[in-house]
């Protein structure tokens, strides 16, 4: 071409080879490079990455099981499960957050506490996760929302089942209340089974058997996409409903213990005898479970707490009482049982001495009651009498004794924290305090004061010793499951914690003592007794909450309330064949025959007359 | 010198063309939900692109080495109407619209600056001297800052890279092309300041995906899943879970080959490796056989560019390259860059149909 130089072609070949050769090796290593890096990603990381894949395509959701419903022995629900609507948001399809939260509060009232836990959860969680808004939304609330659905992208309405306690306070300490599962929670259980679960028993039956209310975790395998769109369900494994429950309580019966025992701090525990199913159990002041299920606040929370009246507290299971009087029926049965004779009268000059001249322990009648025997001593409840009798056994074989009646022993019922109470003996006080035993502390013990304690279920279970030909019974709630899918419940087996020991000839002197403590002239409950249309053995007691002073008299109204005795009473009835047993504990209740024996009484009305009434007028 | 108007078809390079657009409507069917609309259109793409080739291929490189200053010219005008007229939009822009078509003047650079710098290079005996390699280079760096300017660093790369490889078959020195290296690696510090910032992320992901898995590192991580769940042998046809439940972003054109892969798996990858590397080898011969300088400077950049938008796809892909927007060159889905890429081929075919020894 013209302007052009002459070319040496055959050079210009030649440098264009030489370059093309090189670029061809260049190709060769290129592509090497490529086939290398396809190599380790397809077939030395295979596994890694096929795992990936897996794991970004499918996913596990939960299906959470229906929580077992705890009834009462006739089938009067205790917890059951509603349906209640909570308002969901996904912050990841919201733009706006605030002028949603905004509108949104102008349908269902958002409280600064929902908000603030609300963000508190926006900040931990994944910006796709459903977050809780708002939960139990009324009825009226969440039709309101569901009419103006269309203007809230993100925002979800759900349907859950929420543990809800019908009777509120009454019985709260039998069925207790389950919870979120916390922190603390989180160490305890296995992950595993509570994977999608919530909420776990944290007191009372909900957490003793909490394994059998909660039922099997199901689970659906679903594919989704990348959006998290579900594609199709791969596999599912239902999930097992939870266990129901029925108890051995009687829910009209523990509503008409709870009334009677009316503003005393206290506890009433009922017991049927021949198997050891408890009727009642009631510890008062209580508190509504209710507030318990979604988290109560902290406020509230201490308000319980701290409160002096101390609702939290289970007395009927946890509580430590001196029993008083309400002793003397058992350490009958010990004397008797170390060969005392029935007939063998004591003279009781209104005090007791170990030696002559020494310290003065009195009766609580001045003056004394003459000349008494075992039945006589019940009957009247003479101090001196269990003096005499504690001091001539000793507190070791008063230990090993009691002992057998399941003081200062777990009853074993089926709630967690039972307290042991305390029978004292000379190697417990050794133990714990270093001190030896000094005979004036057998002699208060032979009256259940000083060291004895026992808790109100403690006492009841061994009155119901004393009902069932001294065989006692081991105490428990649970009268039978269900398997909500079968409809077939499966009794709970009664079982012997004590049995045979006592003689038969000594249970009936000692029985009769007790009935004719309300059916006798000079029984401290013939109050009681008087126009009950039942025989009732039974045994007054009145515990001494502070120490009172040598040669000064106890005057009740002098005496801060909270300073004041705690009455107790035991009881069982009808006394021929009895049907239940019972312990009332009033704290501050003074005078055990007039403050816990009429609350004793209005339970067993209720459960000896009242309840049978309508069947036994039914002719069919 | 007289130009022999023959016409001939390379029926080599051509089985090679059609067997990777016969492969690209399969991957297209299973990248795009089966959605046969899609299909359609790129078959017409497809079909388009081939007429393209043979209407280049009827273009003596005669008559293209006359027209290459013209054609050069006008798509620099091109490019600086398109970042005026995106500089009055207020936003990125690439595209001349037209009315019935959108134009990319930078796909015609991808053709203009190989055939510019080969017309430079030899009008003065190869191997090139310096003041024409200086020379190419002014050539090479105006229409890449242009494109720098839209900002598609990813095509200017690819427009420099094109004409850079005419000077290097043109026998530029091993010296100058060592100082050049050195001056390149002096200057990646001063470069990662002026690239833009997303830009500098994606480099930054290439090294730790896992930093930003949902974010930045999103894609990287997702096509290497692609491909490593692939296997040896793949997980089958429509059958490639992280392509088909939409795991893999933008898995119709730039990631296509991770679609591909997952589906092929290690086997069918390497099959299309091979097929590549036999069009590019085919393509590189055409080169050497070529009748002069020019179609040789010429076919064997358009090897070379060919070559390099694979090499970099599937490196991008596998996450050995950072994410730059170069689509799998006949795979990929997609219009303008097939067509620049199909007139390439058109100009192999004519200098194959003008090759040596027919003189």
């Amino acid at each position: 071409m013209p302007g052009f130089e002459i070319k040496d072609v055959f050079r210009e070949t030649r440098v264009f080879t030489t370059r093309s050769i090189v670029i061809a090796i260049l190709m060769l290593i290129l592509t090497g490079i490529l086939l290398a890096r396809l190599y380790y990603l397809q077939v030395i990381e295979y596994d890694r990455y096929s795992t990936l894949s897996k794991n970004n395509r499918i996913s596990v959701v939960p299906r959470p099981p229906v929580r077992g419903l705890i009834f009462d022995r006739n089938g009067i629900p205790l917890a059951r499960n509603i349906r209640s609507y909570t308002l969901e948001v996904v912050p990841d399809q919201v733009s706006d957050m605030d002028s949603l939260l905004d509108e949104l509060g102008k349908l269902v009232k958002l409280t600064e506490y929902d908000l603030k836990l609300f963000h508190r959860d926006v900040k931990r969680h994944a910006r796709f996760d459903t977050i809780i808004l708002r939960s139990q939304l009324t009825d009226t609330e969440a039709a309101r929302f569901a009419v103006n659905r269309y203007r809230f992208k993100g925002v979800e309405l759900h349907a859950r089942l929420e543990r809800n306690y019908p009777k509120k306070e009454s019985g709260a300490h039998v069925v207790g209340y389950v919870g979120r599962i916390s922190s603390r929670d989180l160490d305890k259980i296995d992950n595993e089974i509570y994977r999608g679960i919530n909420f776990l028993g944290k007191t009372g039956i909900e957490s003793y058997y909490e394994d059998l209310l909660r039922g099997e975790i199901g689970f659906d395998q679903i594919e989704t996409n990348a959006h998290g769109r579900v594609v199709r369900t791969i596999s599912n494994t239902p999930s097992v409903p939870g266990k129901n429950i029925y108890l051995t309580i009687d829910s009209e019966l523990q509503r008409v213990a709870e009334q009677a025992l009316g503003d005393f701090r206290g506890a009433v525990v009922a017991i049927k005898p021949a198997s050891g199913e408890i009727l009642a159990f009631v510890s008062n002041p209580s508190y509504d479970p209710n507030a318990f299920v979604y988290g109560i606040s902290t406020a509230d929370y201490a308000a319980l707490r701290d409160s002096p009246d101390t609702p939290l507290l289970n007395r009927a299971l946890r509580g430590r009482y001196p029993p008083g009087s309400t002793i003397k029926p058992f350490m009958g049965m010990l004397g008797l049982k170390s060969g005392l004779s029935p007939a063998k009268k004591n003279s009781c000059p209104g005090y007791y001495t170990l030696t002559k001249g020494g310290h003065r322990f009195r009766d609580w009648k001045r003056g004394g009651h003459g000349l008494v025997d075992l039945h006589d001593a019940i009957v009247q409840s003479c101090d001196v009498y269990f003096y005499d009798l504690a001091h001539h056994l000793g507190i070791d074989y008063m230990h090993d004794s009691l002992a057998l009646f399941g003081f200062g022993t777990k009853t074993g019922i089926d709630l967690n924290g039972e307290s042991s109470a305390l029978l004292p003996s000379r190697q417990w006080k050794r133990a714990s305090r270093d001190q030896p035993w000094y005979p004036g502390e057998t002699v208060i013990a032979g009256i259940g004061q000083g060291y004895v304690l026992v808790t109100p279920l403690q006492l009841a279970s061994a009155t119901s010793a004393l009902a069932n030909n001294g065989i006692r019974m081991k105490p428990h709630l649970l009268l039978a499951e269900e398997d909500p899918l079968l409809t077939r419940k499966v009794p709970n087996e009664a079982a012997i914690l004590n049995d045979k020991i006592w003689r038969d000839e000594d249970l009936a002197i000692v029985n009769q003592a007790m009935v004719d403590v309300t059916d006798s002239a000079r029984g401290t409950a013939r109050r009681i007794g008087a126009d009950s249309l039942y025989k009732i053995a039974a045994k007054t007691g009145t515990a001494q909450v502070i120490g009172i002073k040598q040669n000064e008299r106890y005057k009740e109204s002098e005496v801060a309330l909270r300073n004041r005795d705690h009455a107790l009473f035991i009881a069982f009835a009808p006394a021929e064949k009895p049907e239940i047993a019972i312990a009332v504990i009033a704290e501050n209740g003074g005078h055990g025959g007039s403050t816990a024996g009429p609350v004793a009484r209005k339970v067993m009305d209720f459960y000896l007359l009242d309840k049978k009434l309508p069947q036994e007028n039914n002719p069919s | 010198m007289n130009d022999k108007k023959g016409f001939s078809i390379d029926w080599a390079l051509f089985t090679g063309l059609l067997v990777l657009s016969v492969i690209s409507l399969f991957v297209l069917y299973s990248a795009g939900d089966q959605n046969l609309d899609l299909l359609l259109r790129q078959s017409i793409r497809i079909v388009l692109a081939f007429a393209v080739m043979f209407l280049v291929a009827r273009i003596t490189p005669d008559q293209l080495l006359r027209w290459t200053p013209y054609l050069y010219g006008f798509g620099l005008i091109l490019l600086i109407v398109v970042l005026g007229v995106g500089v009055i939009g207020k936003g990125a822009q690439r595209w001349i619209d037209l009315g019935f078509v959108r134009f990319q003047p930078a796909e015609m650079m991808k053709l203009a600056v190989p055939m510019m710098v080969a017309w430079v290079m030899v009008k003065k005996p190869l191997p090139a001297s310096l003041p024409t390699v200086i020379l190419g280079f002014v050539v090479v760096v105006i229409p890449a800052i242009l494109v720098i300017k839209q900002p598609d660093l990813g095509t200017a790369i690819l427009i420099a890279g094109s004409g850079l490889v005419v000077i290097f078959f043109a026998g530029m020195s091993w010296r100058i092309l060592a100082v050049l290296a050195a001056i390149v690696a002096a200057a990646a510090p001063l470069g990662w300041y002026l690239i833009h910032g997303y830009q500098r992320q994606r480099i930054l992901t290439l090294f730790d995906p896992w930093s930003d898995p949902l974010g930045a590192g999103y894609h990287t991580i997702q096509s290497a899943i692609a491909v490593g769940s692939g296997g040896l042998y793949g997980k089958g046809w429509l059958n490639g879970s992280q392509s088909q439940l939409d795991f893999i972003p933008e898995r119709s054109t730039d990631f296509i080959f991770a679609v591909f892969s997952e589906e092929f798996g290690f086997m069918g990858s390497l099959i299309l490796l091979l097929a590549y590397l036999f069009v590019v080898s085919r393509s590189l011969y055409i080169a050497i056989e070529s009748k002069d300088s020019y179609t040789r400077l010429l076919c064997g950049s358009l090897a070379v560019t060919f070559a390099i938008y694979v090499f970099v796809n599937i490196g991008m892909v596998t996450g050995i390259l950072p994410i730059v927007g170069v689509p799998l060159p006949l795979i990929s889905y997609g219009g303008t860059s097939m067509v620049s890429l199909m007139a390439g081929f058109g100009i192999l075919m004519s200098a194959y149909s003008n090759r040596w020894f027919m003189h």
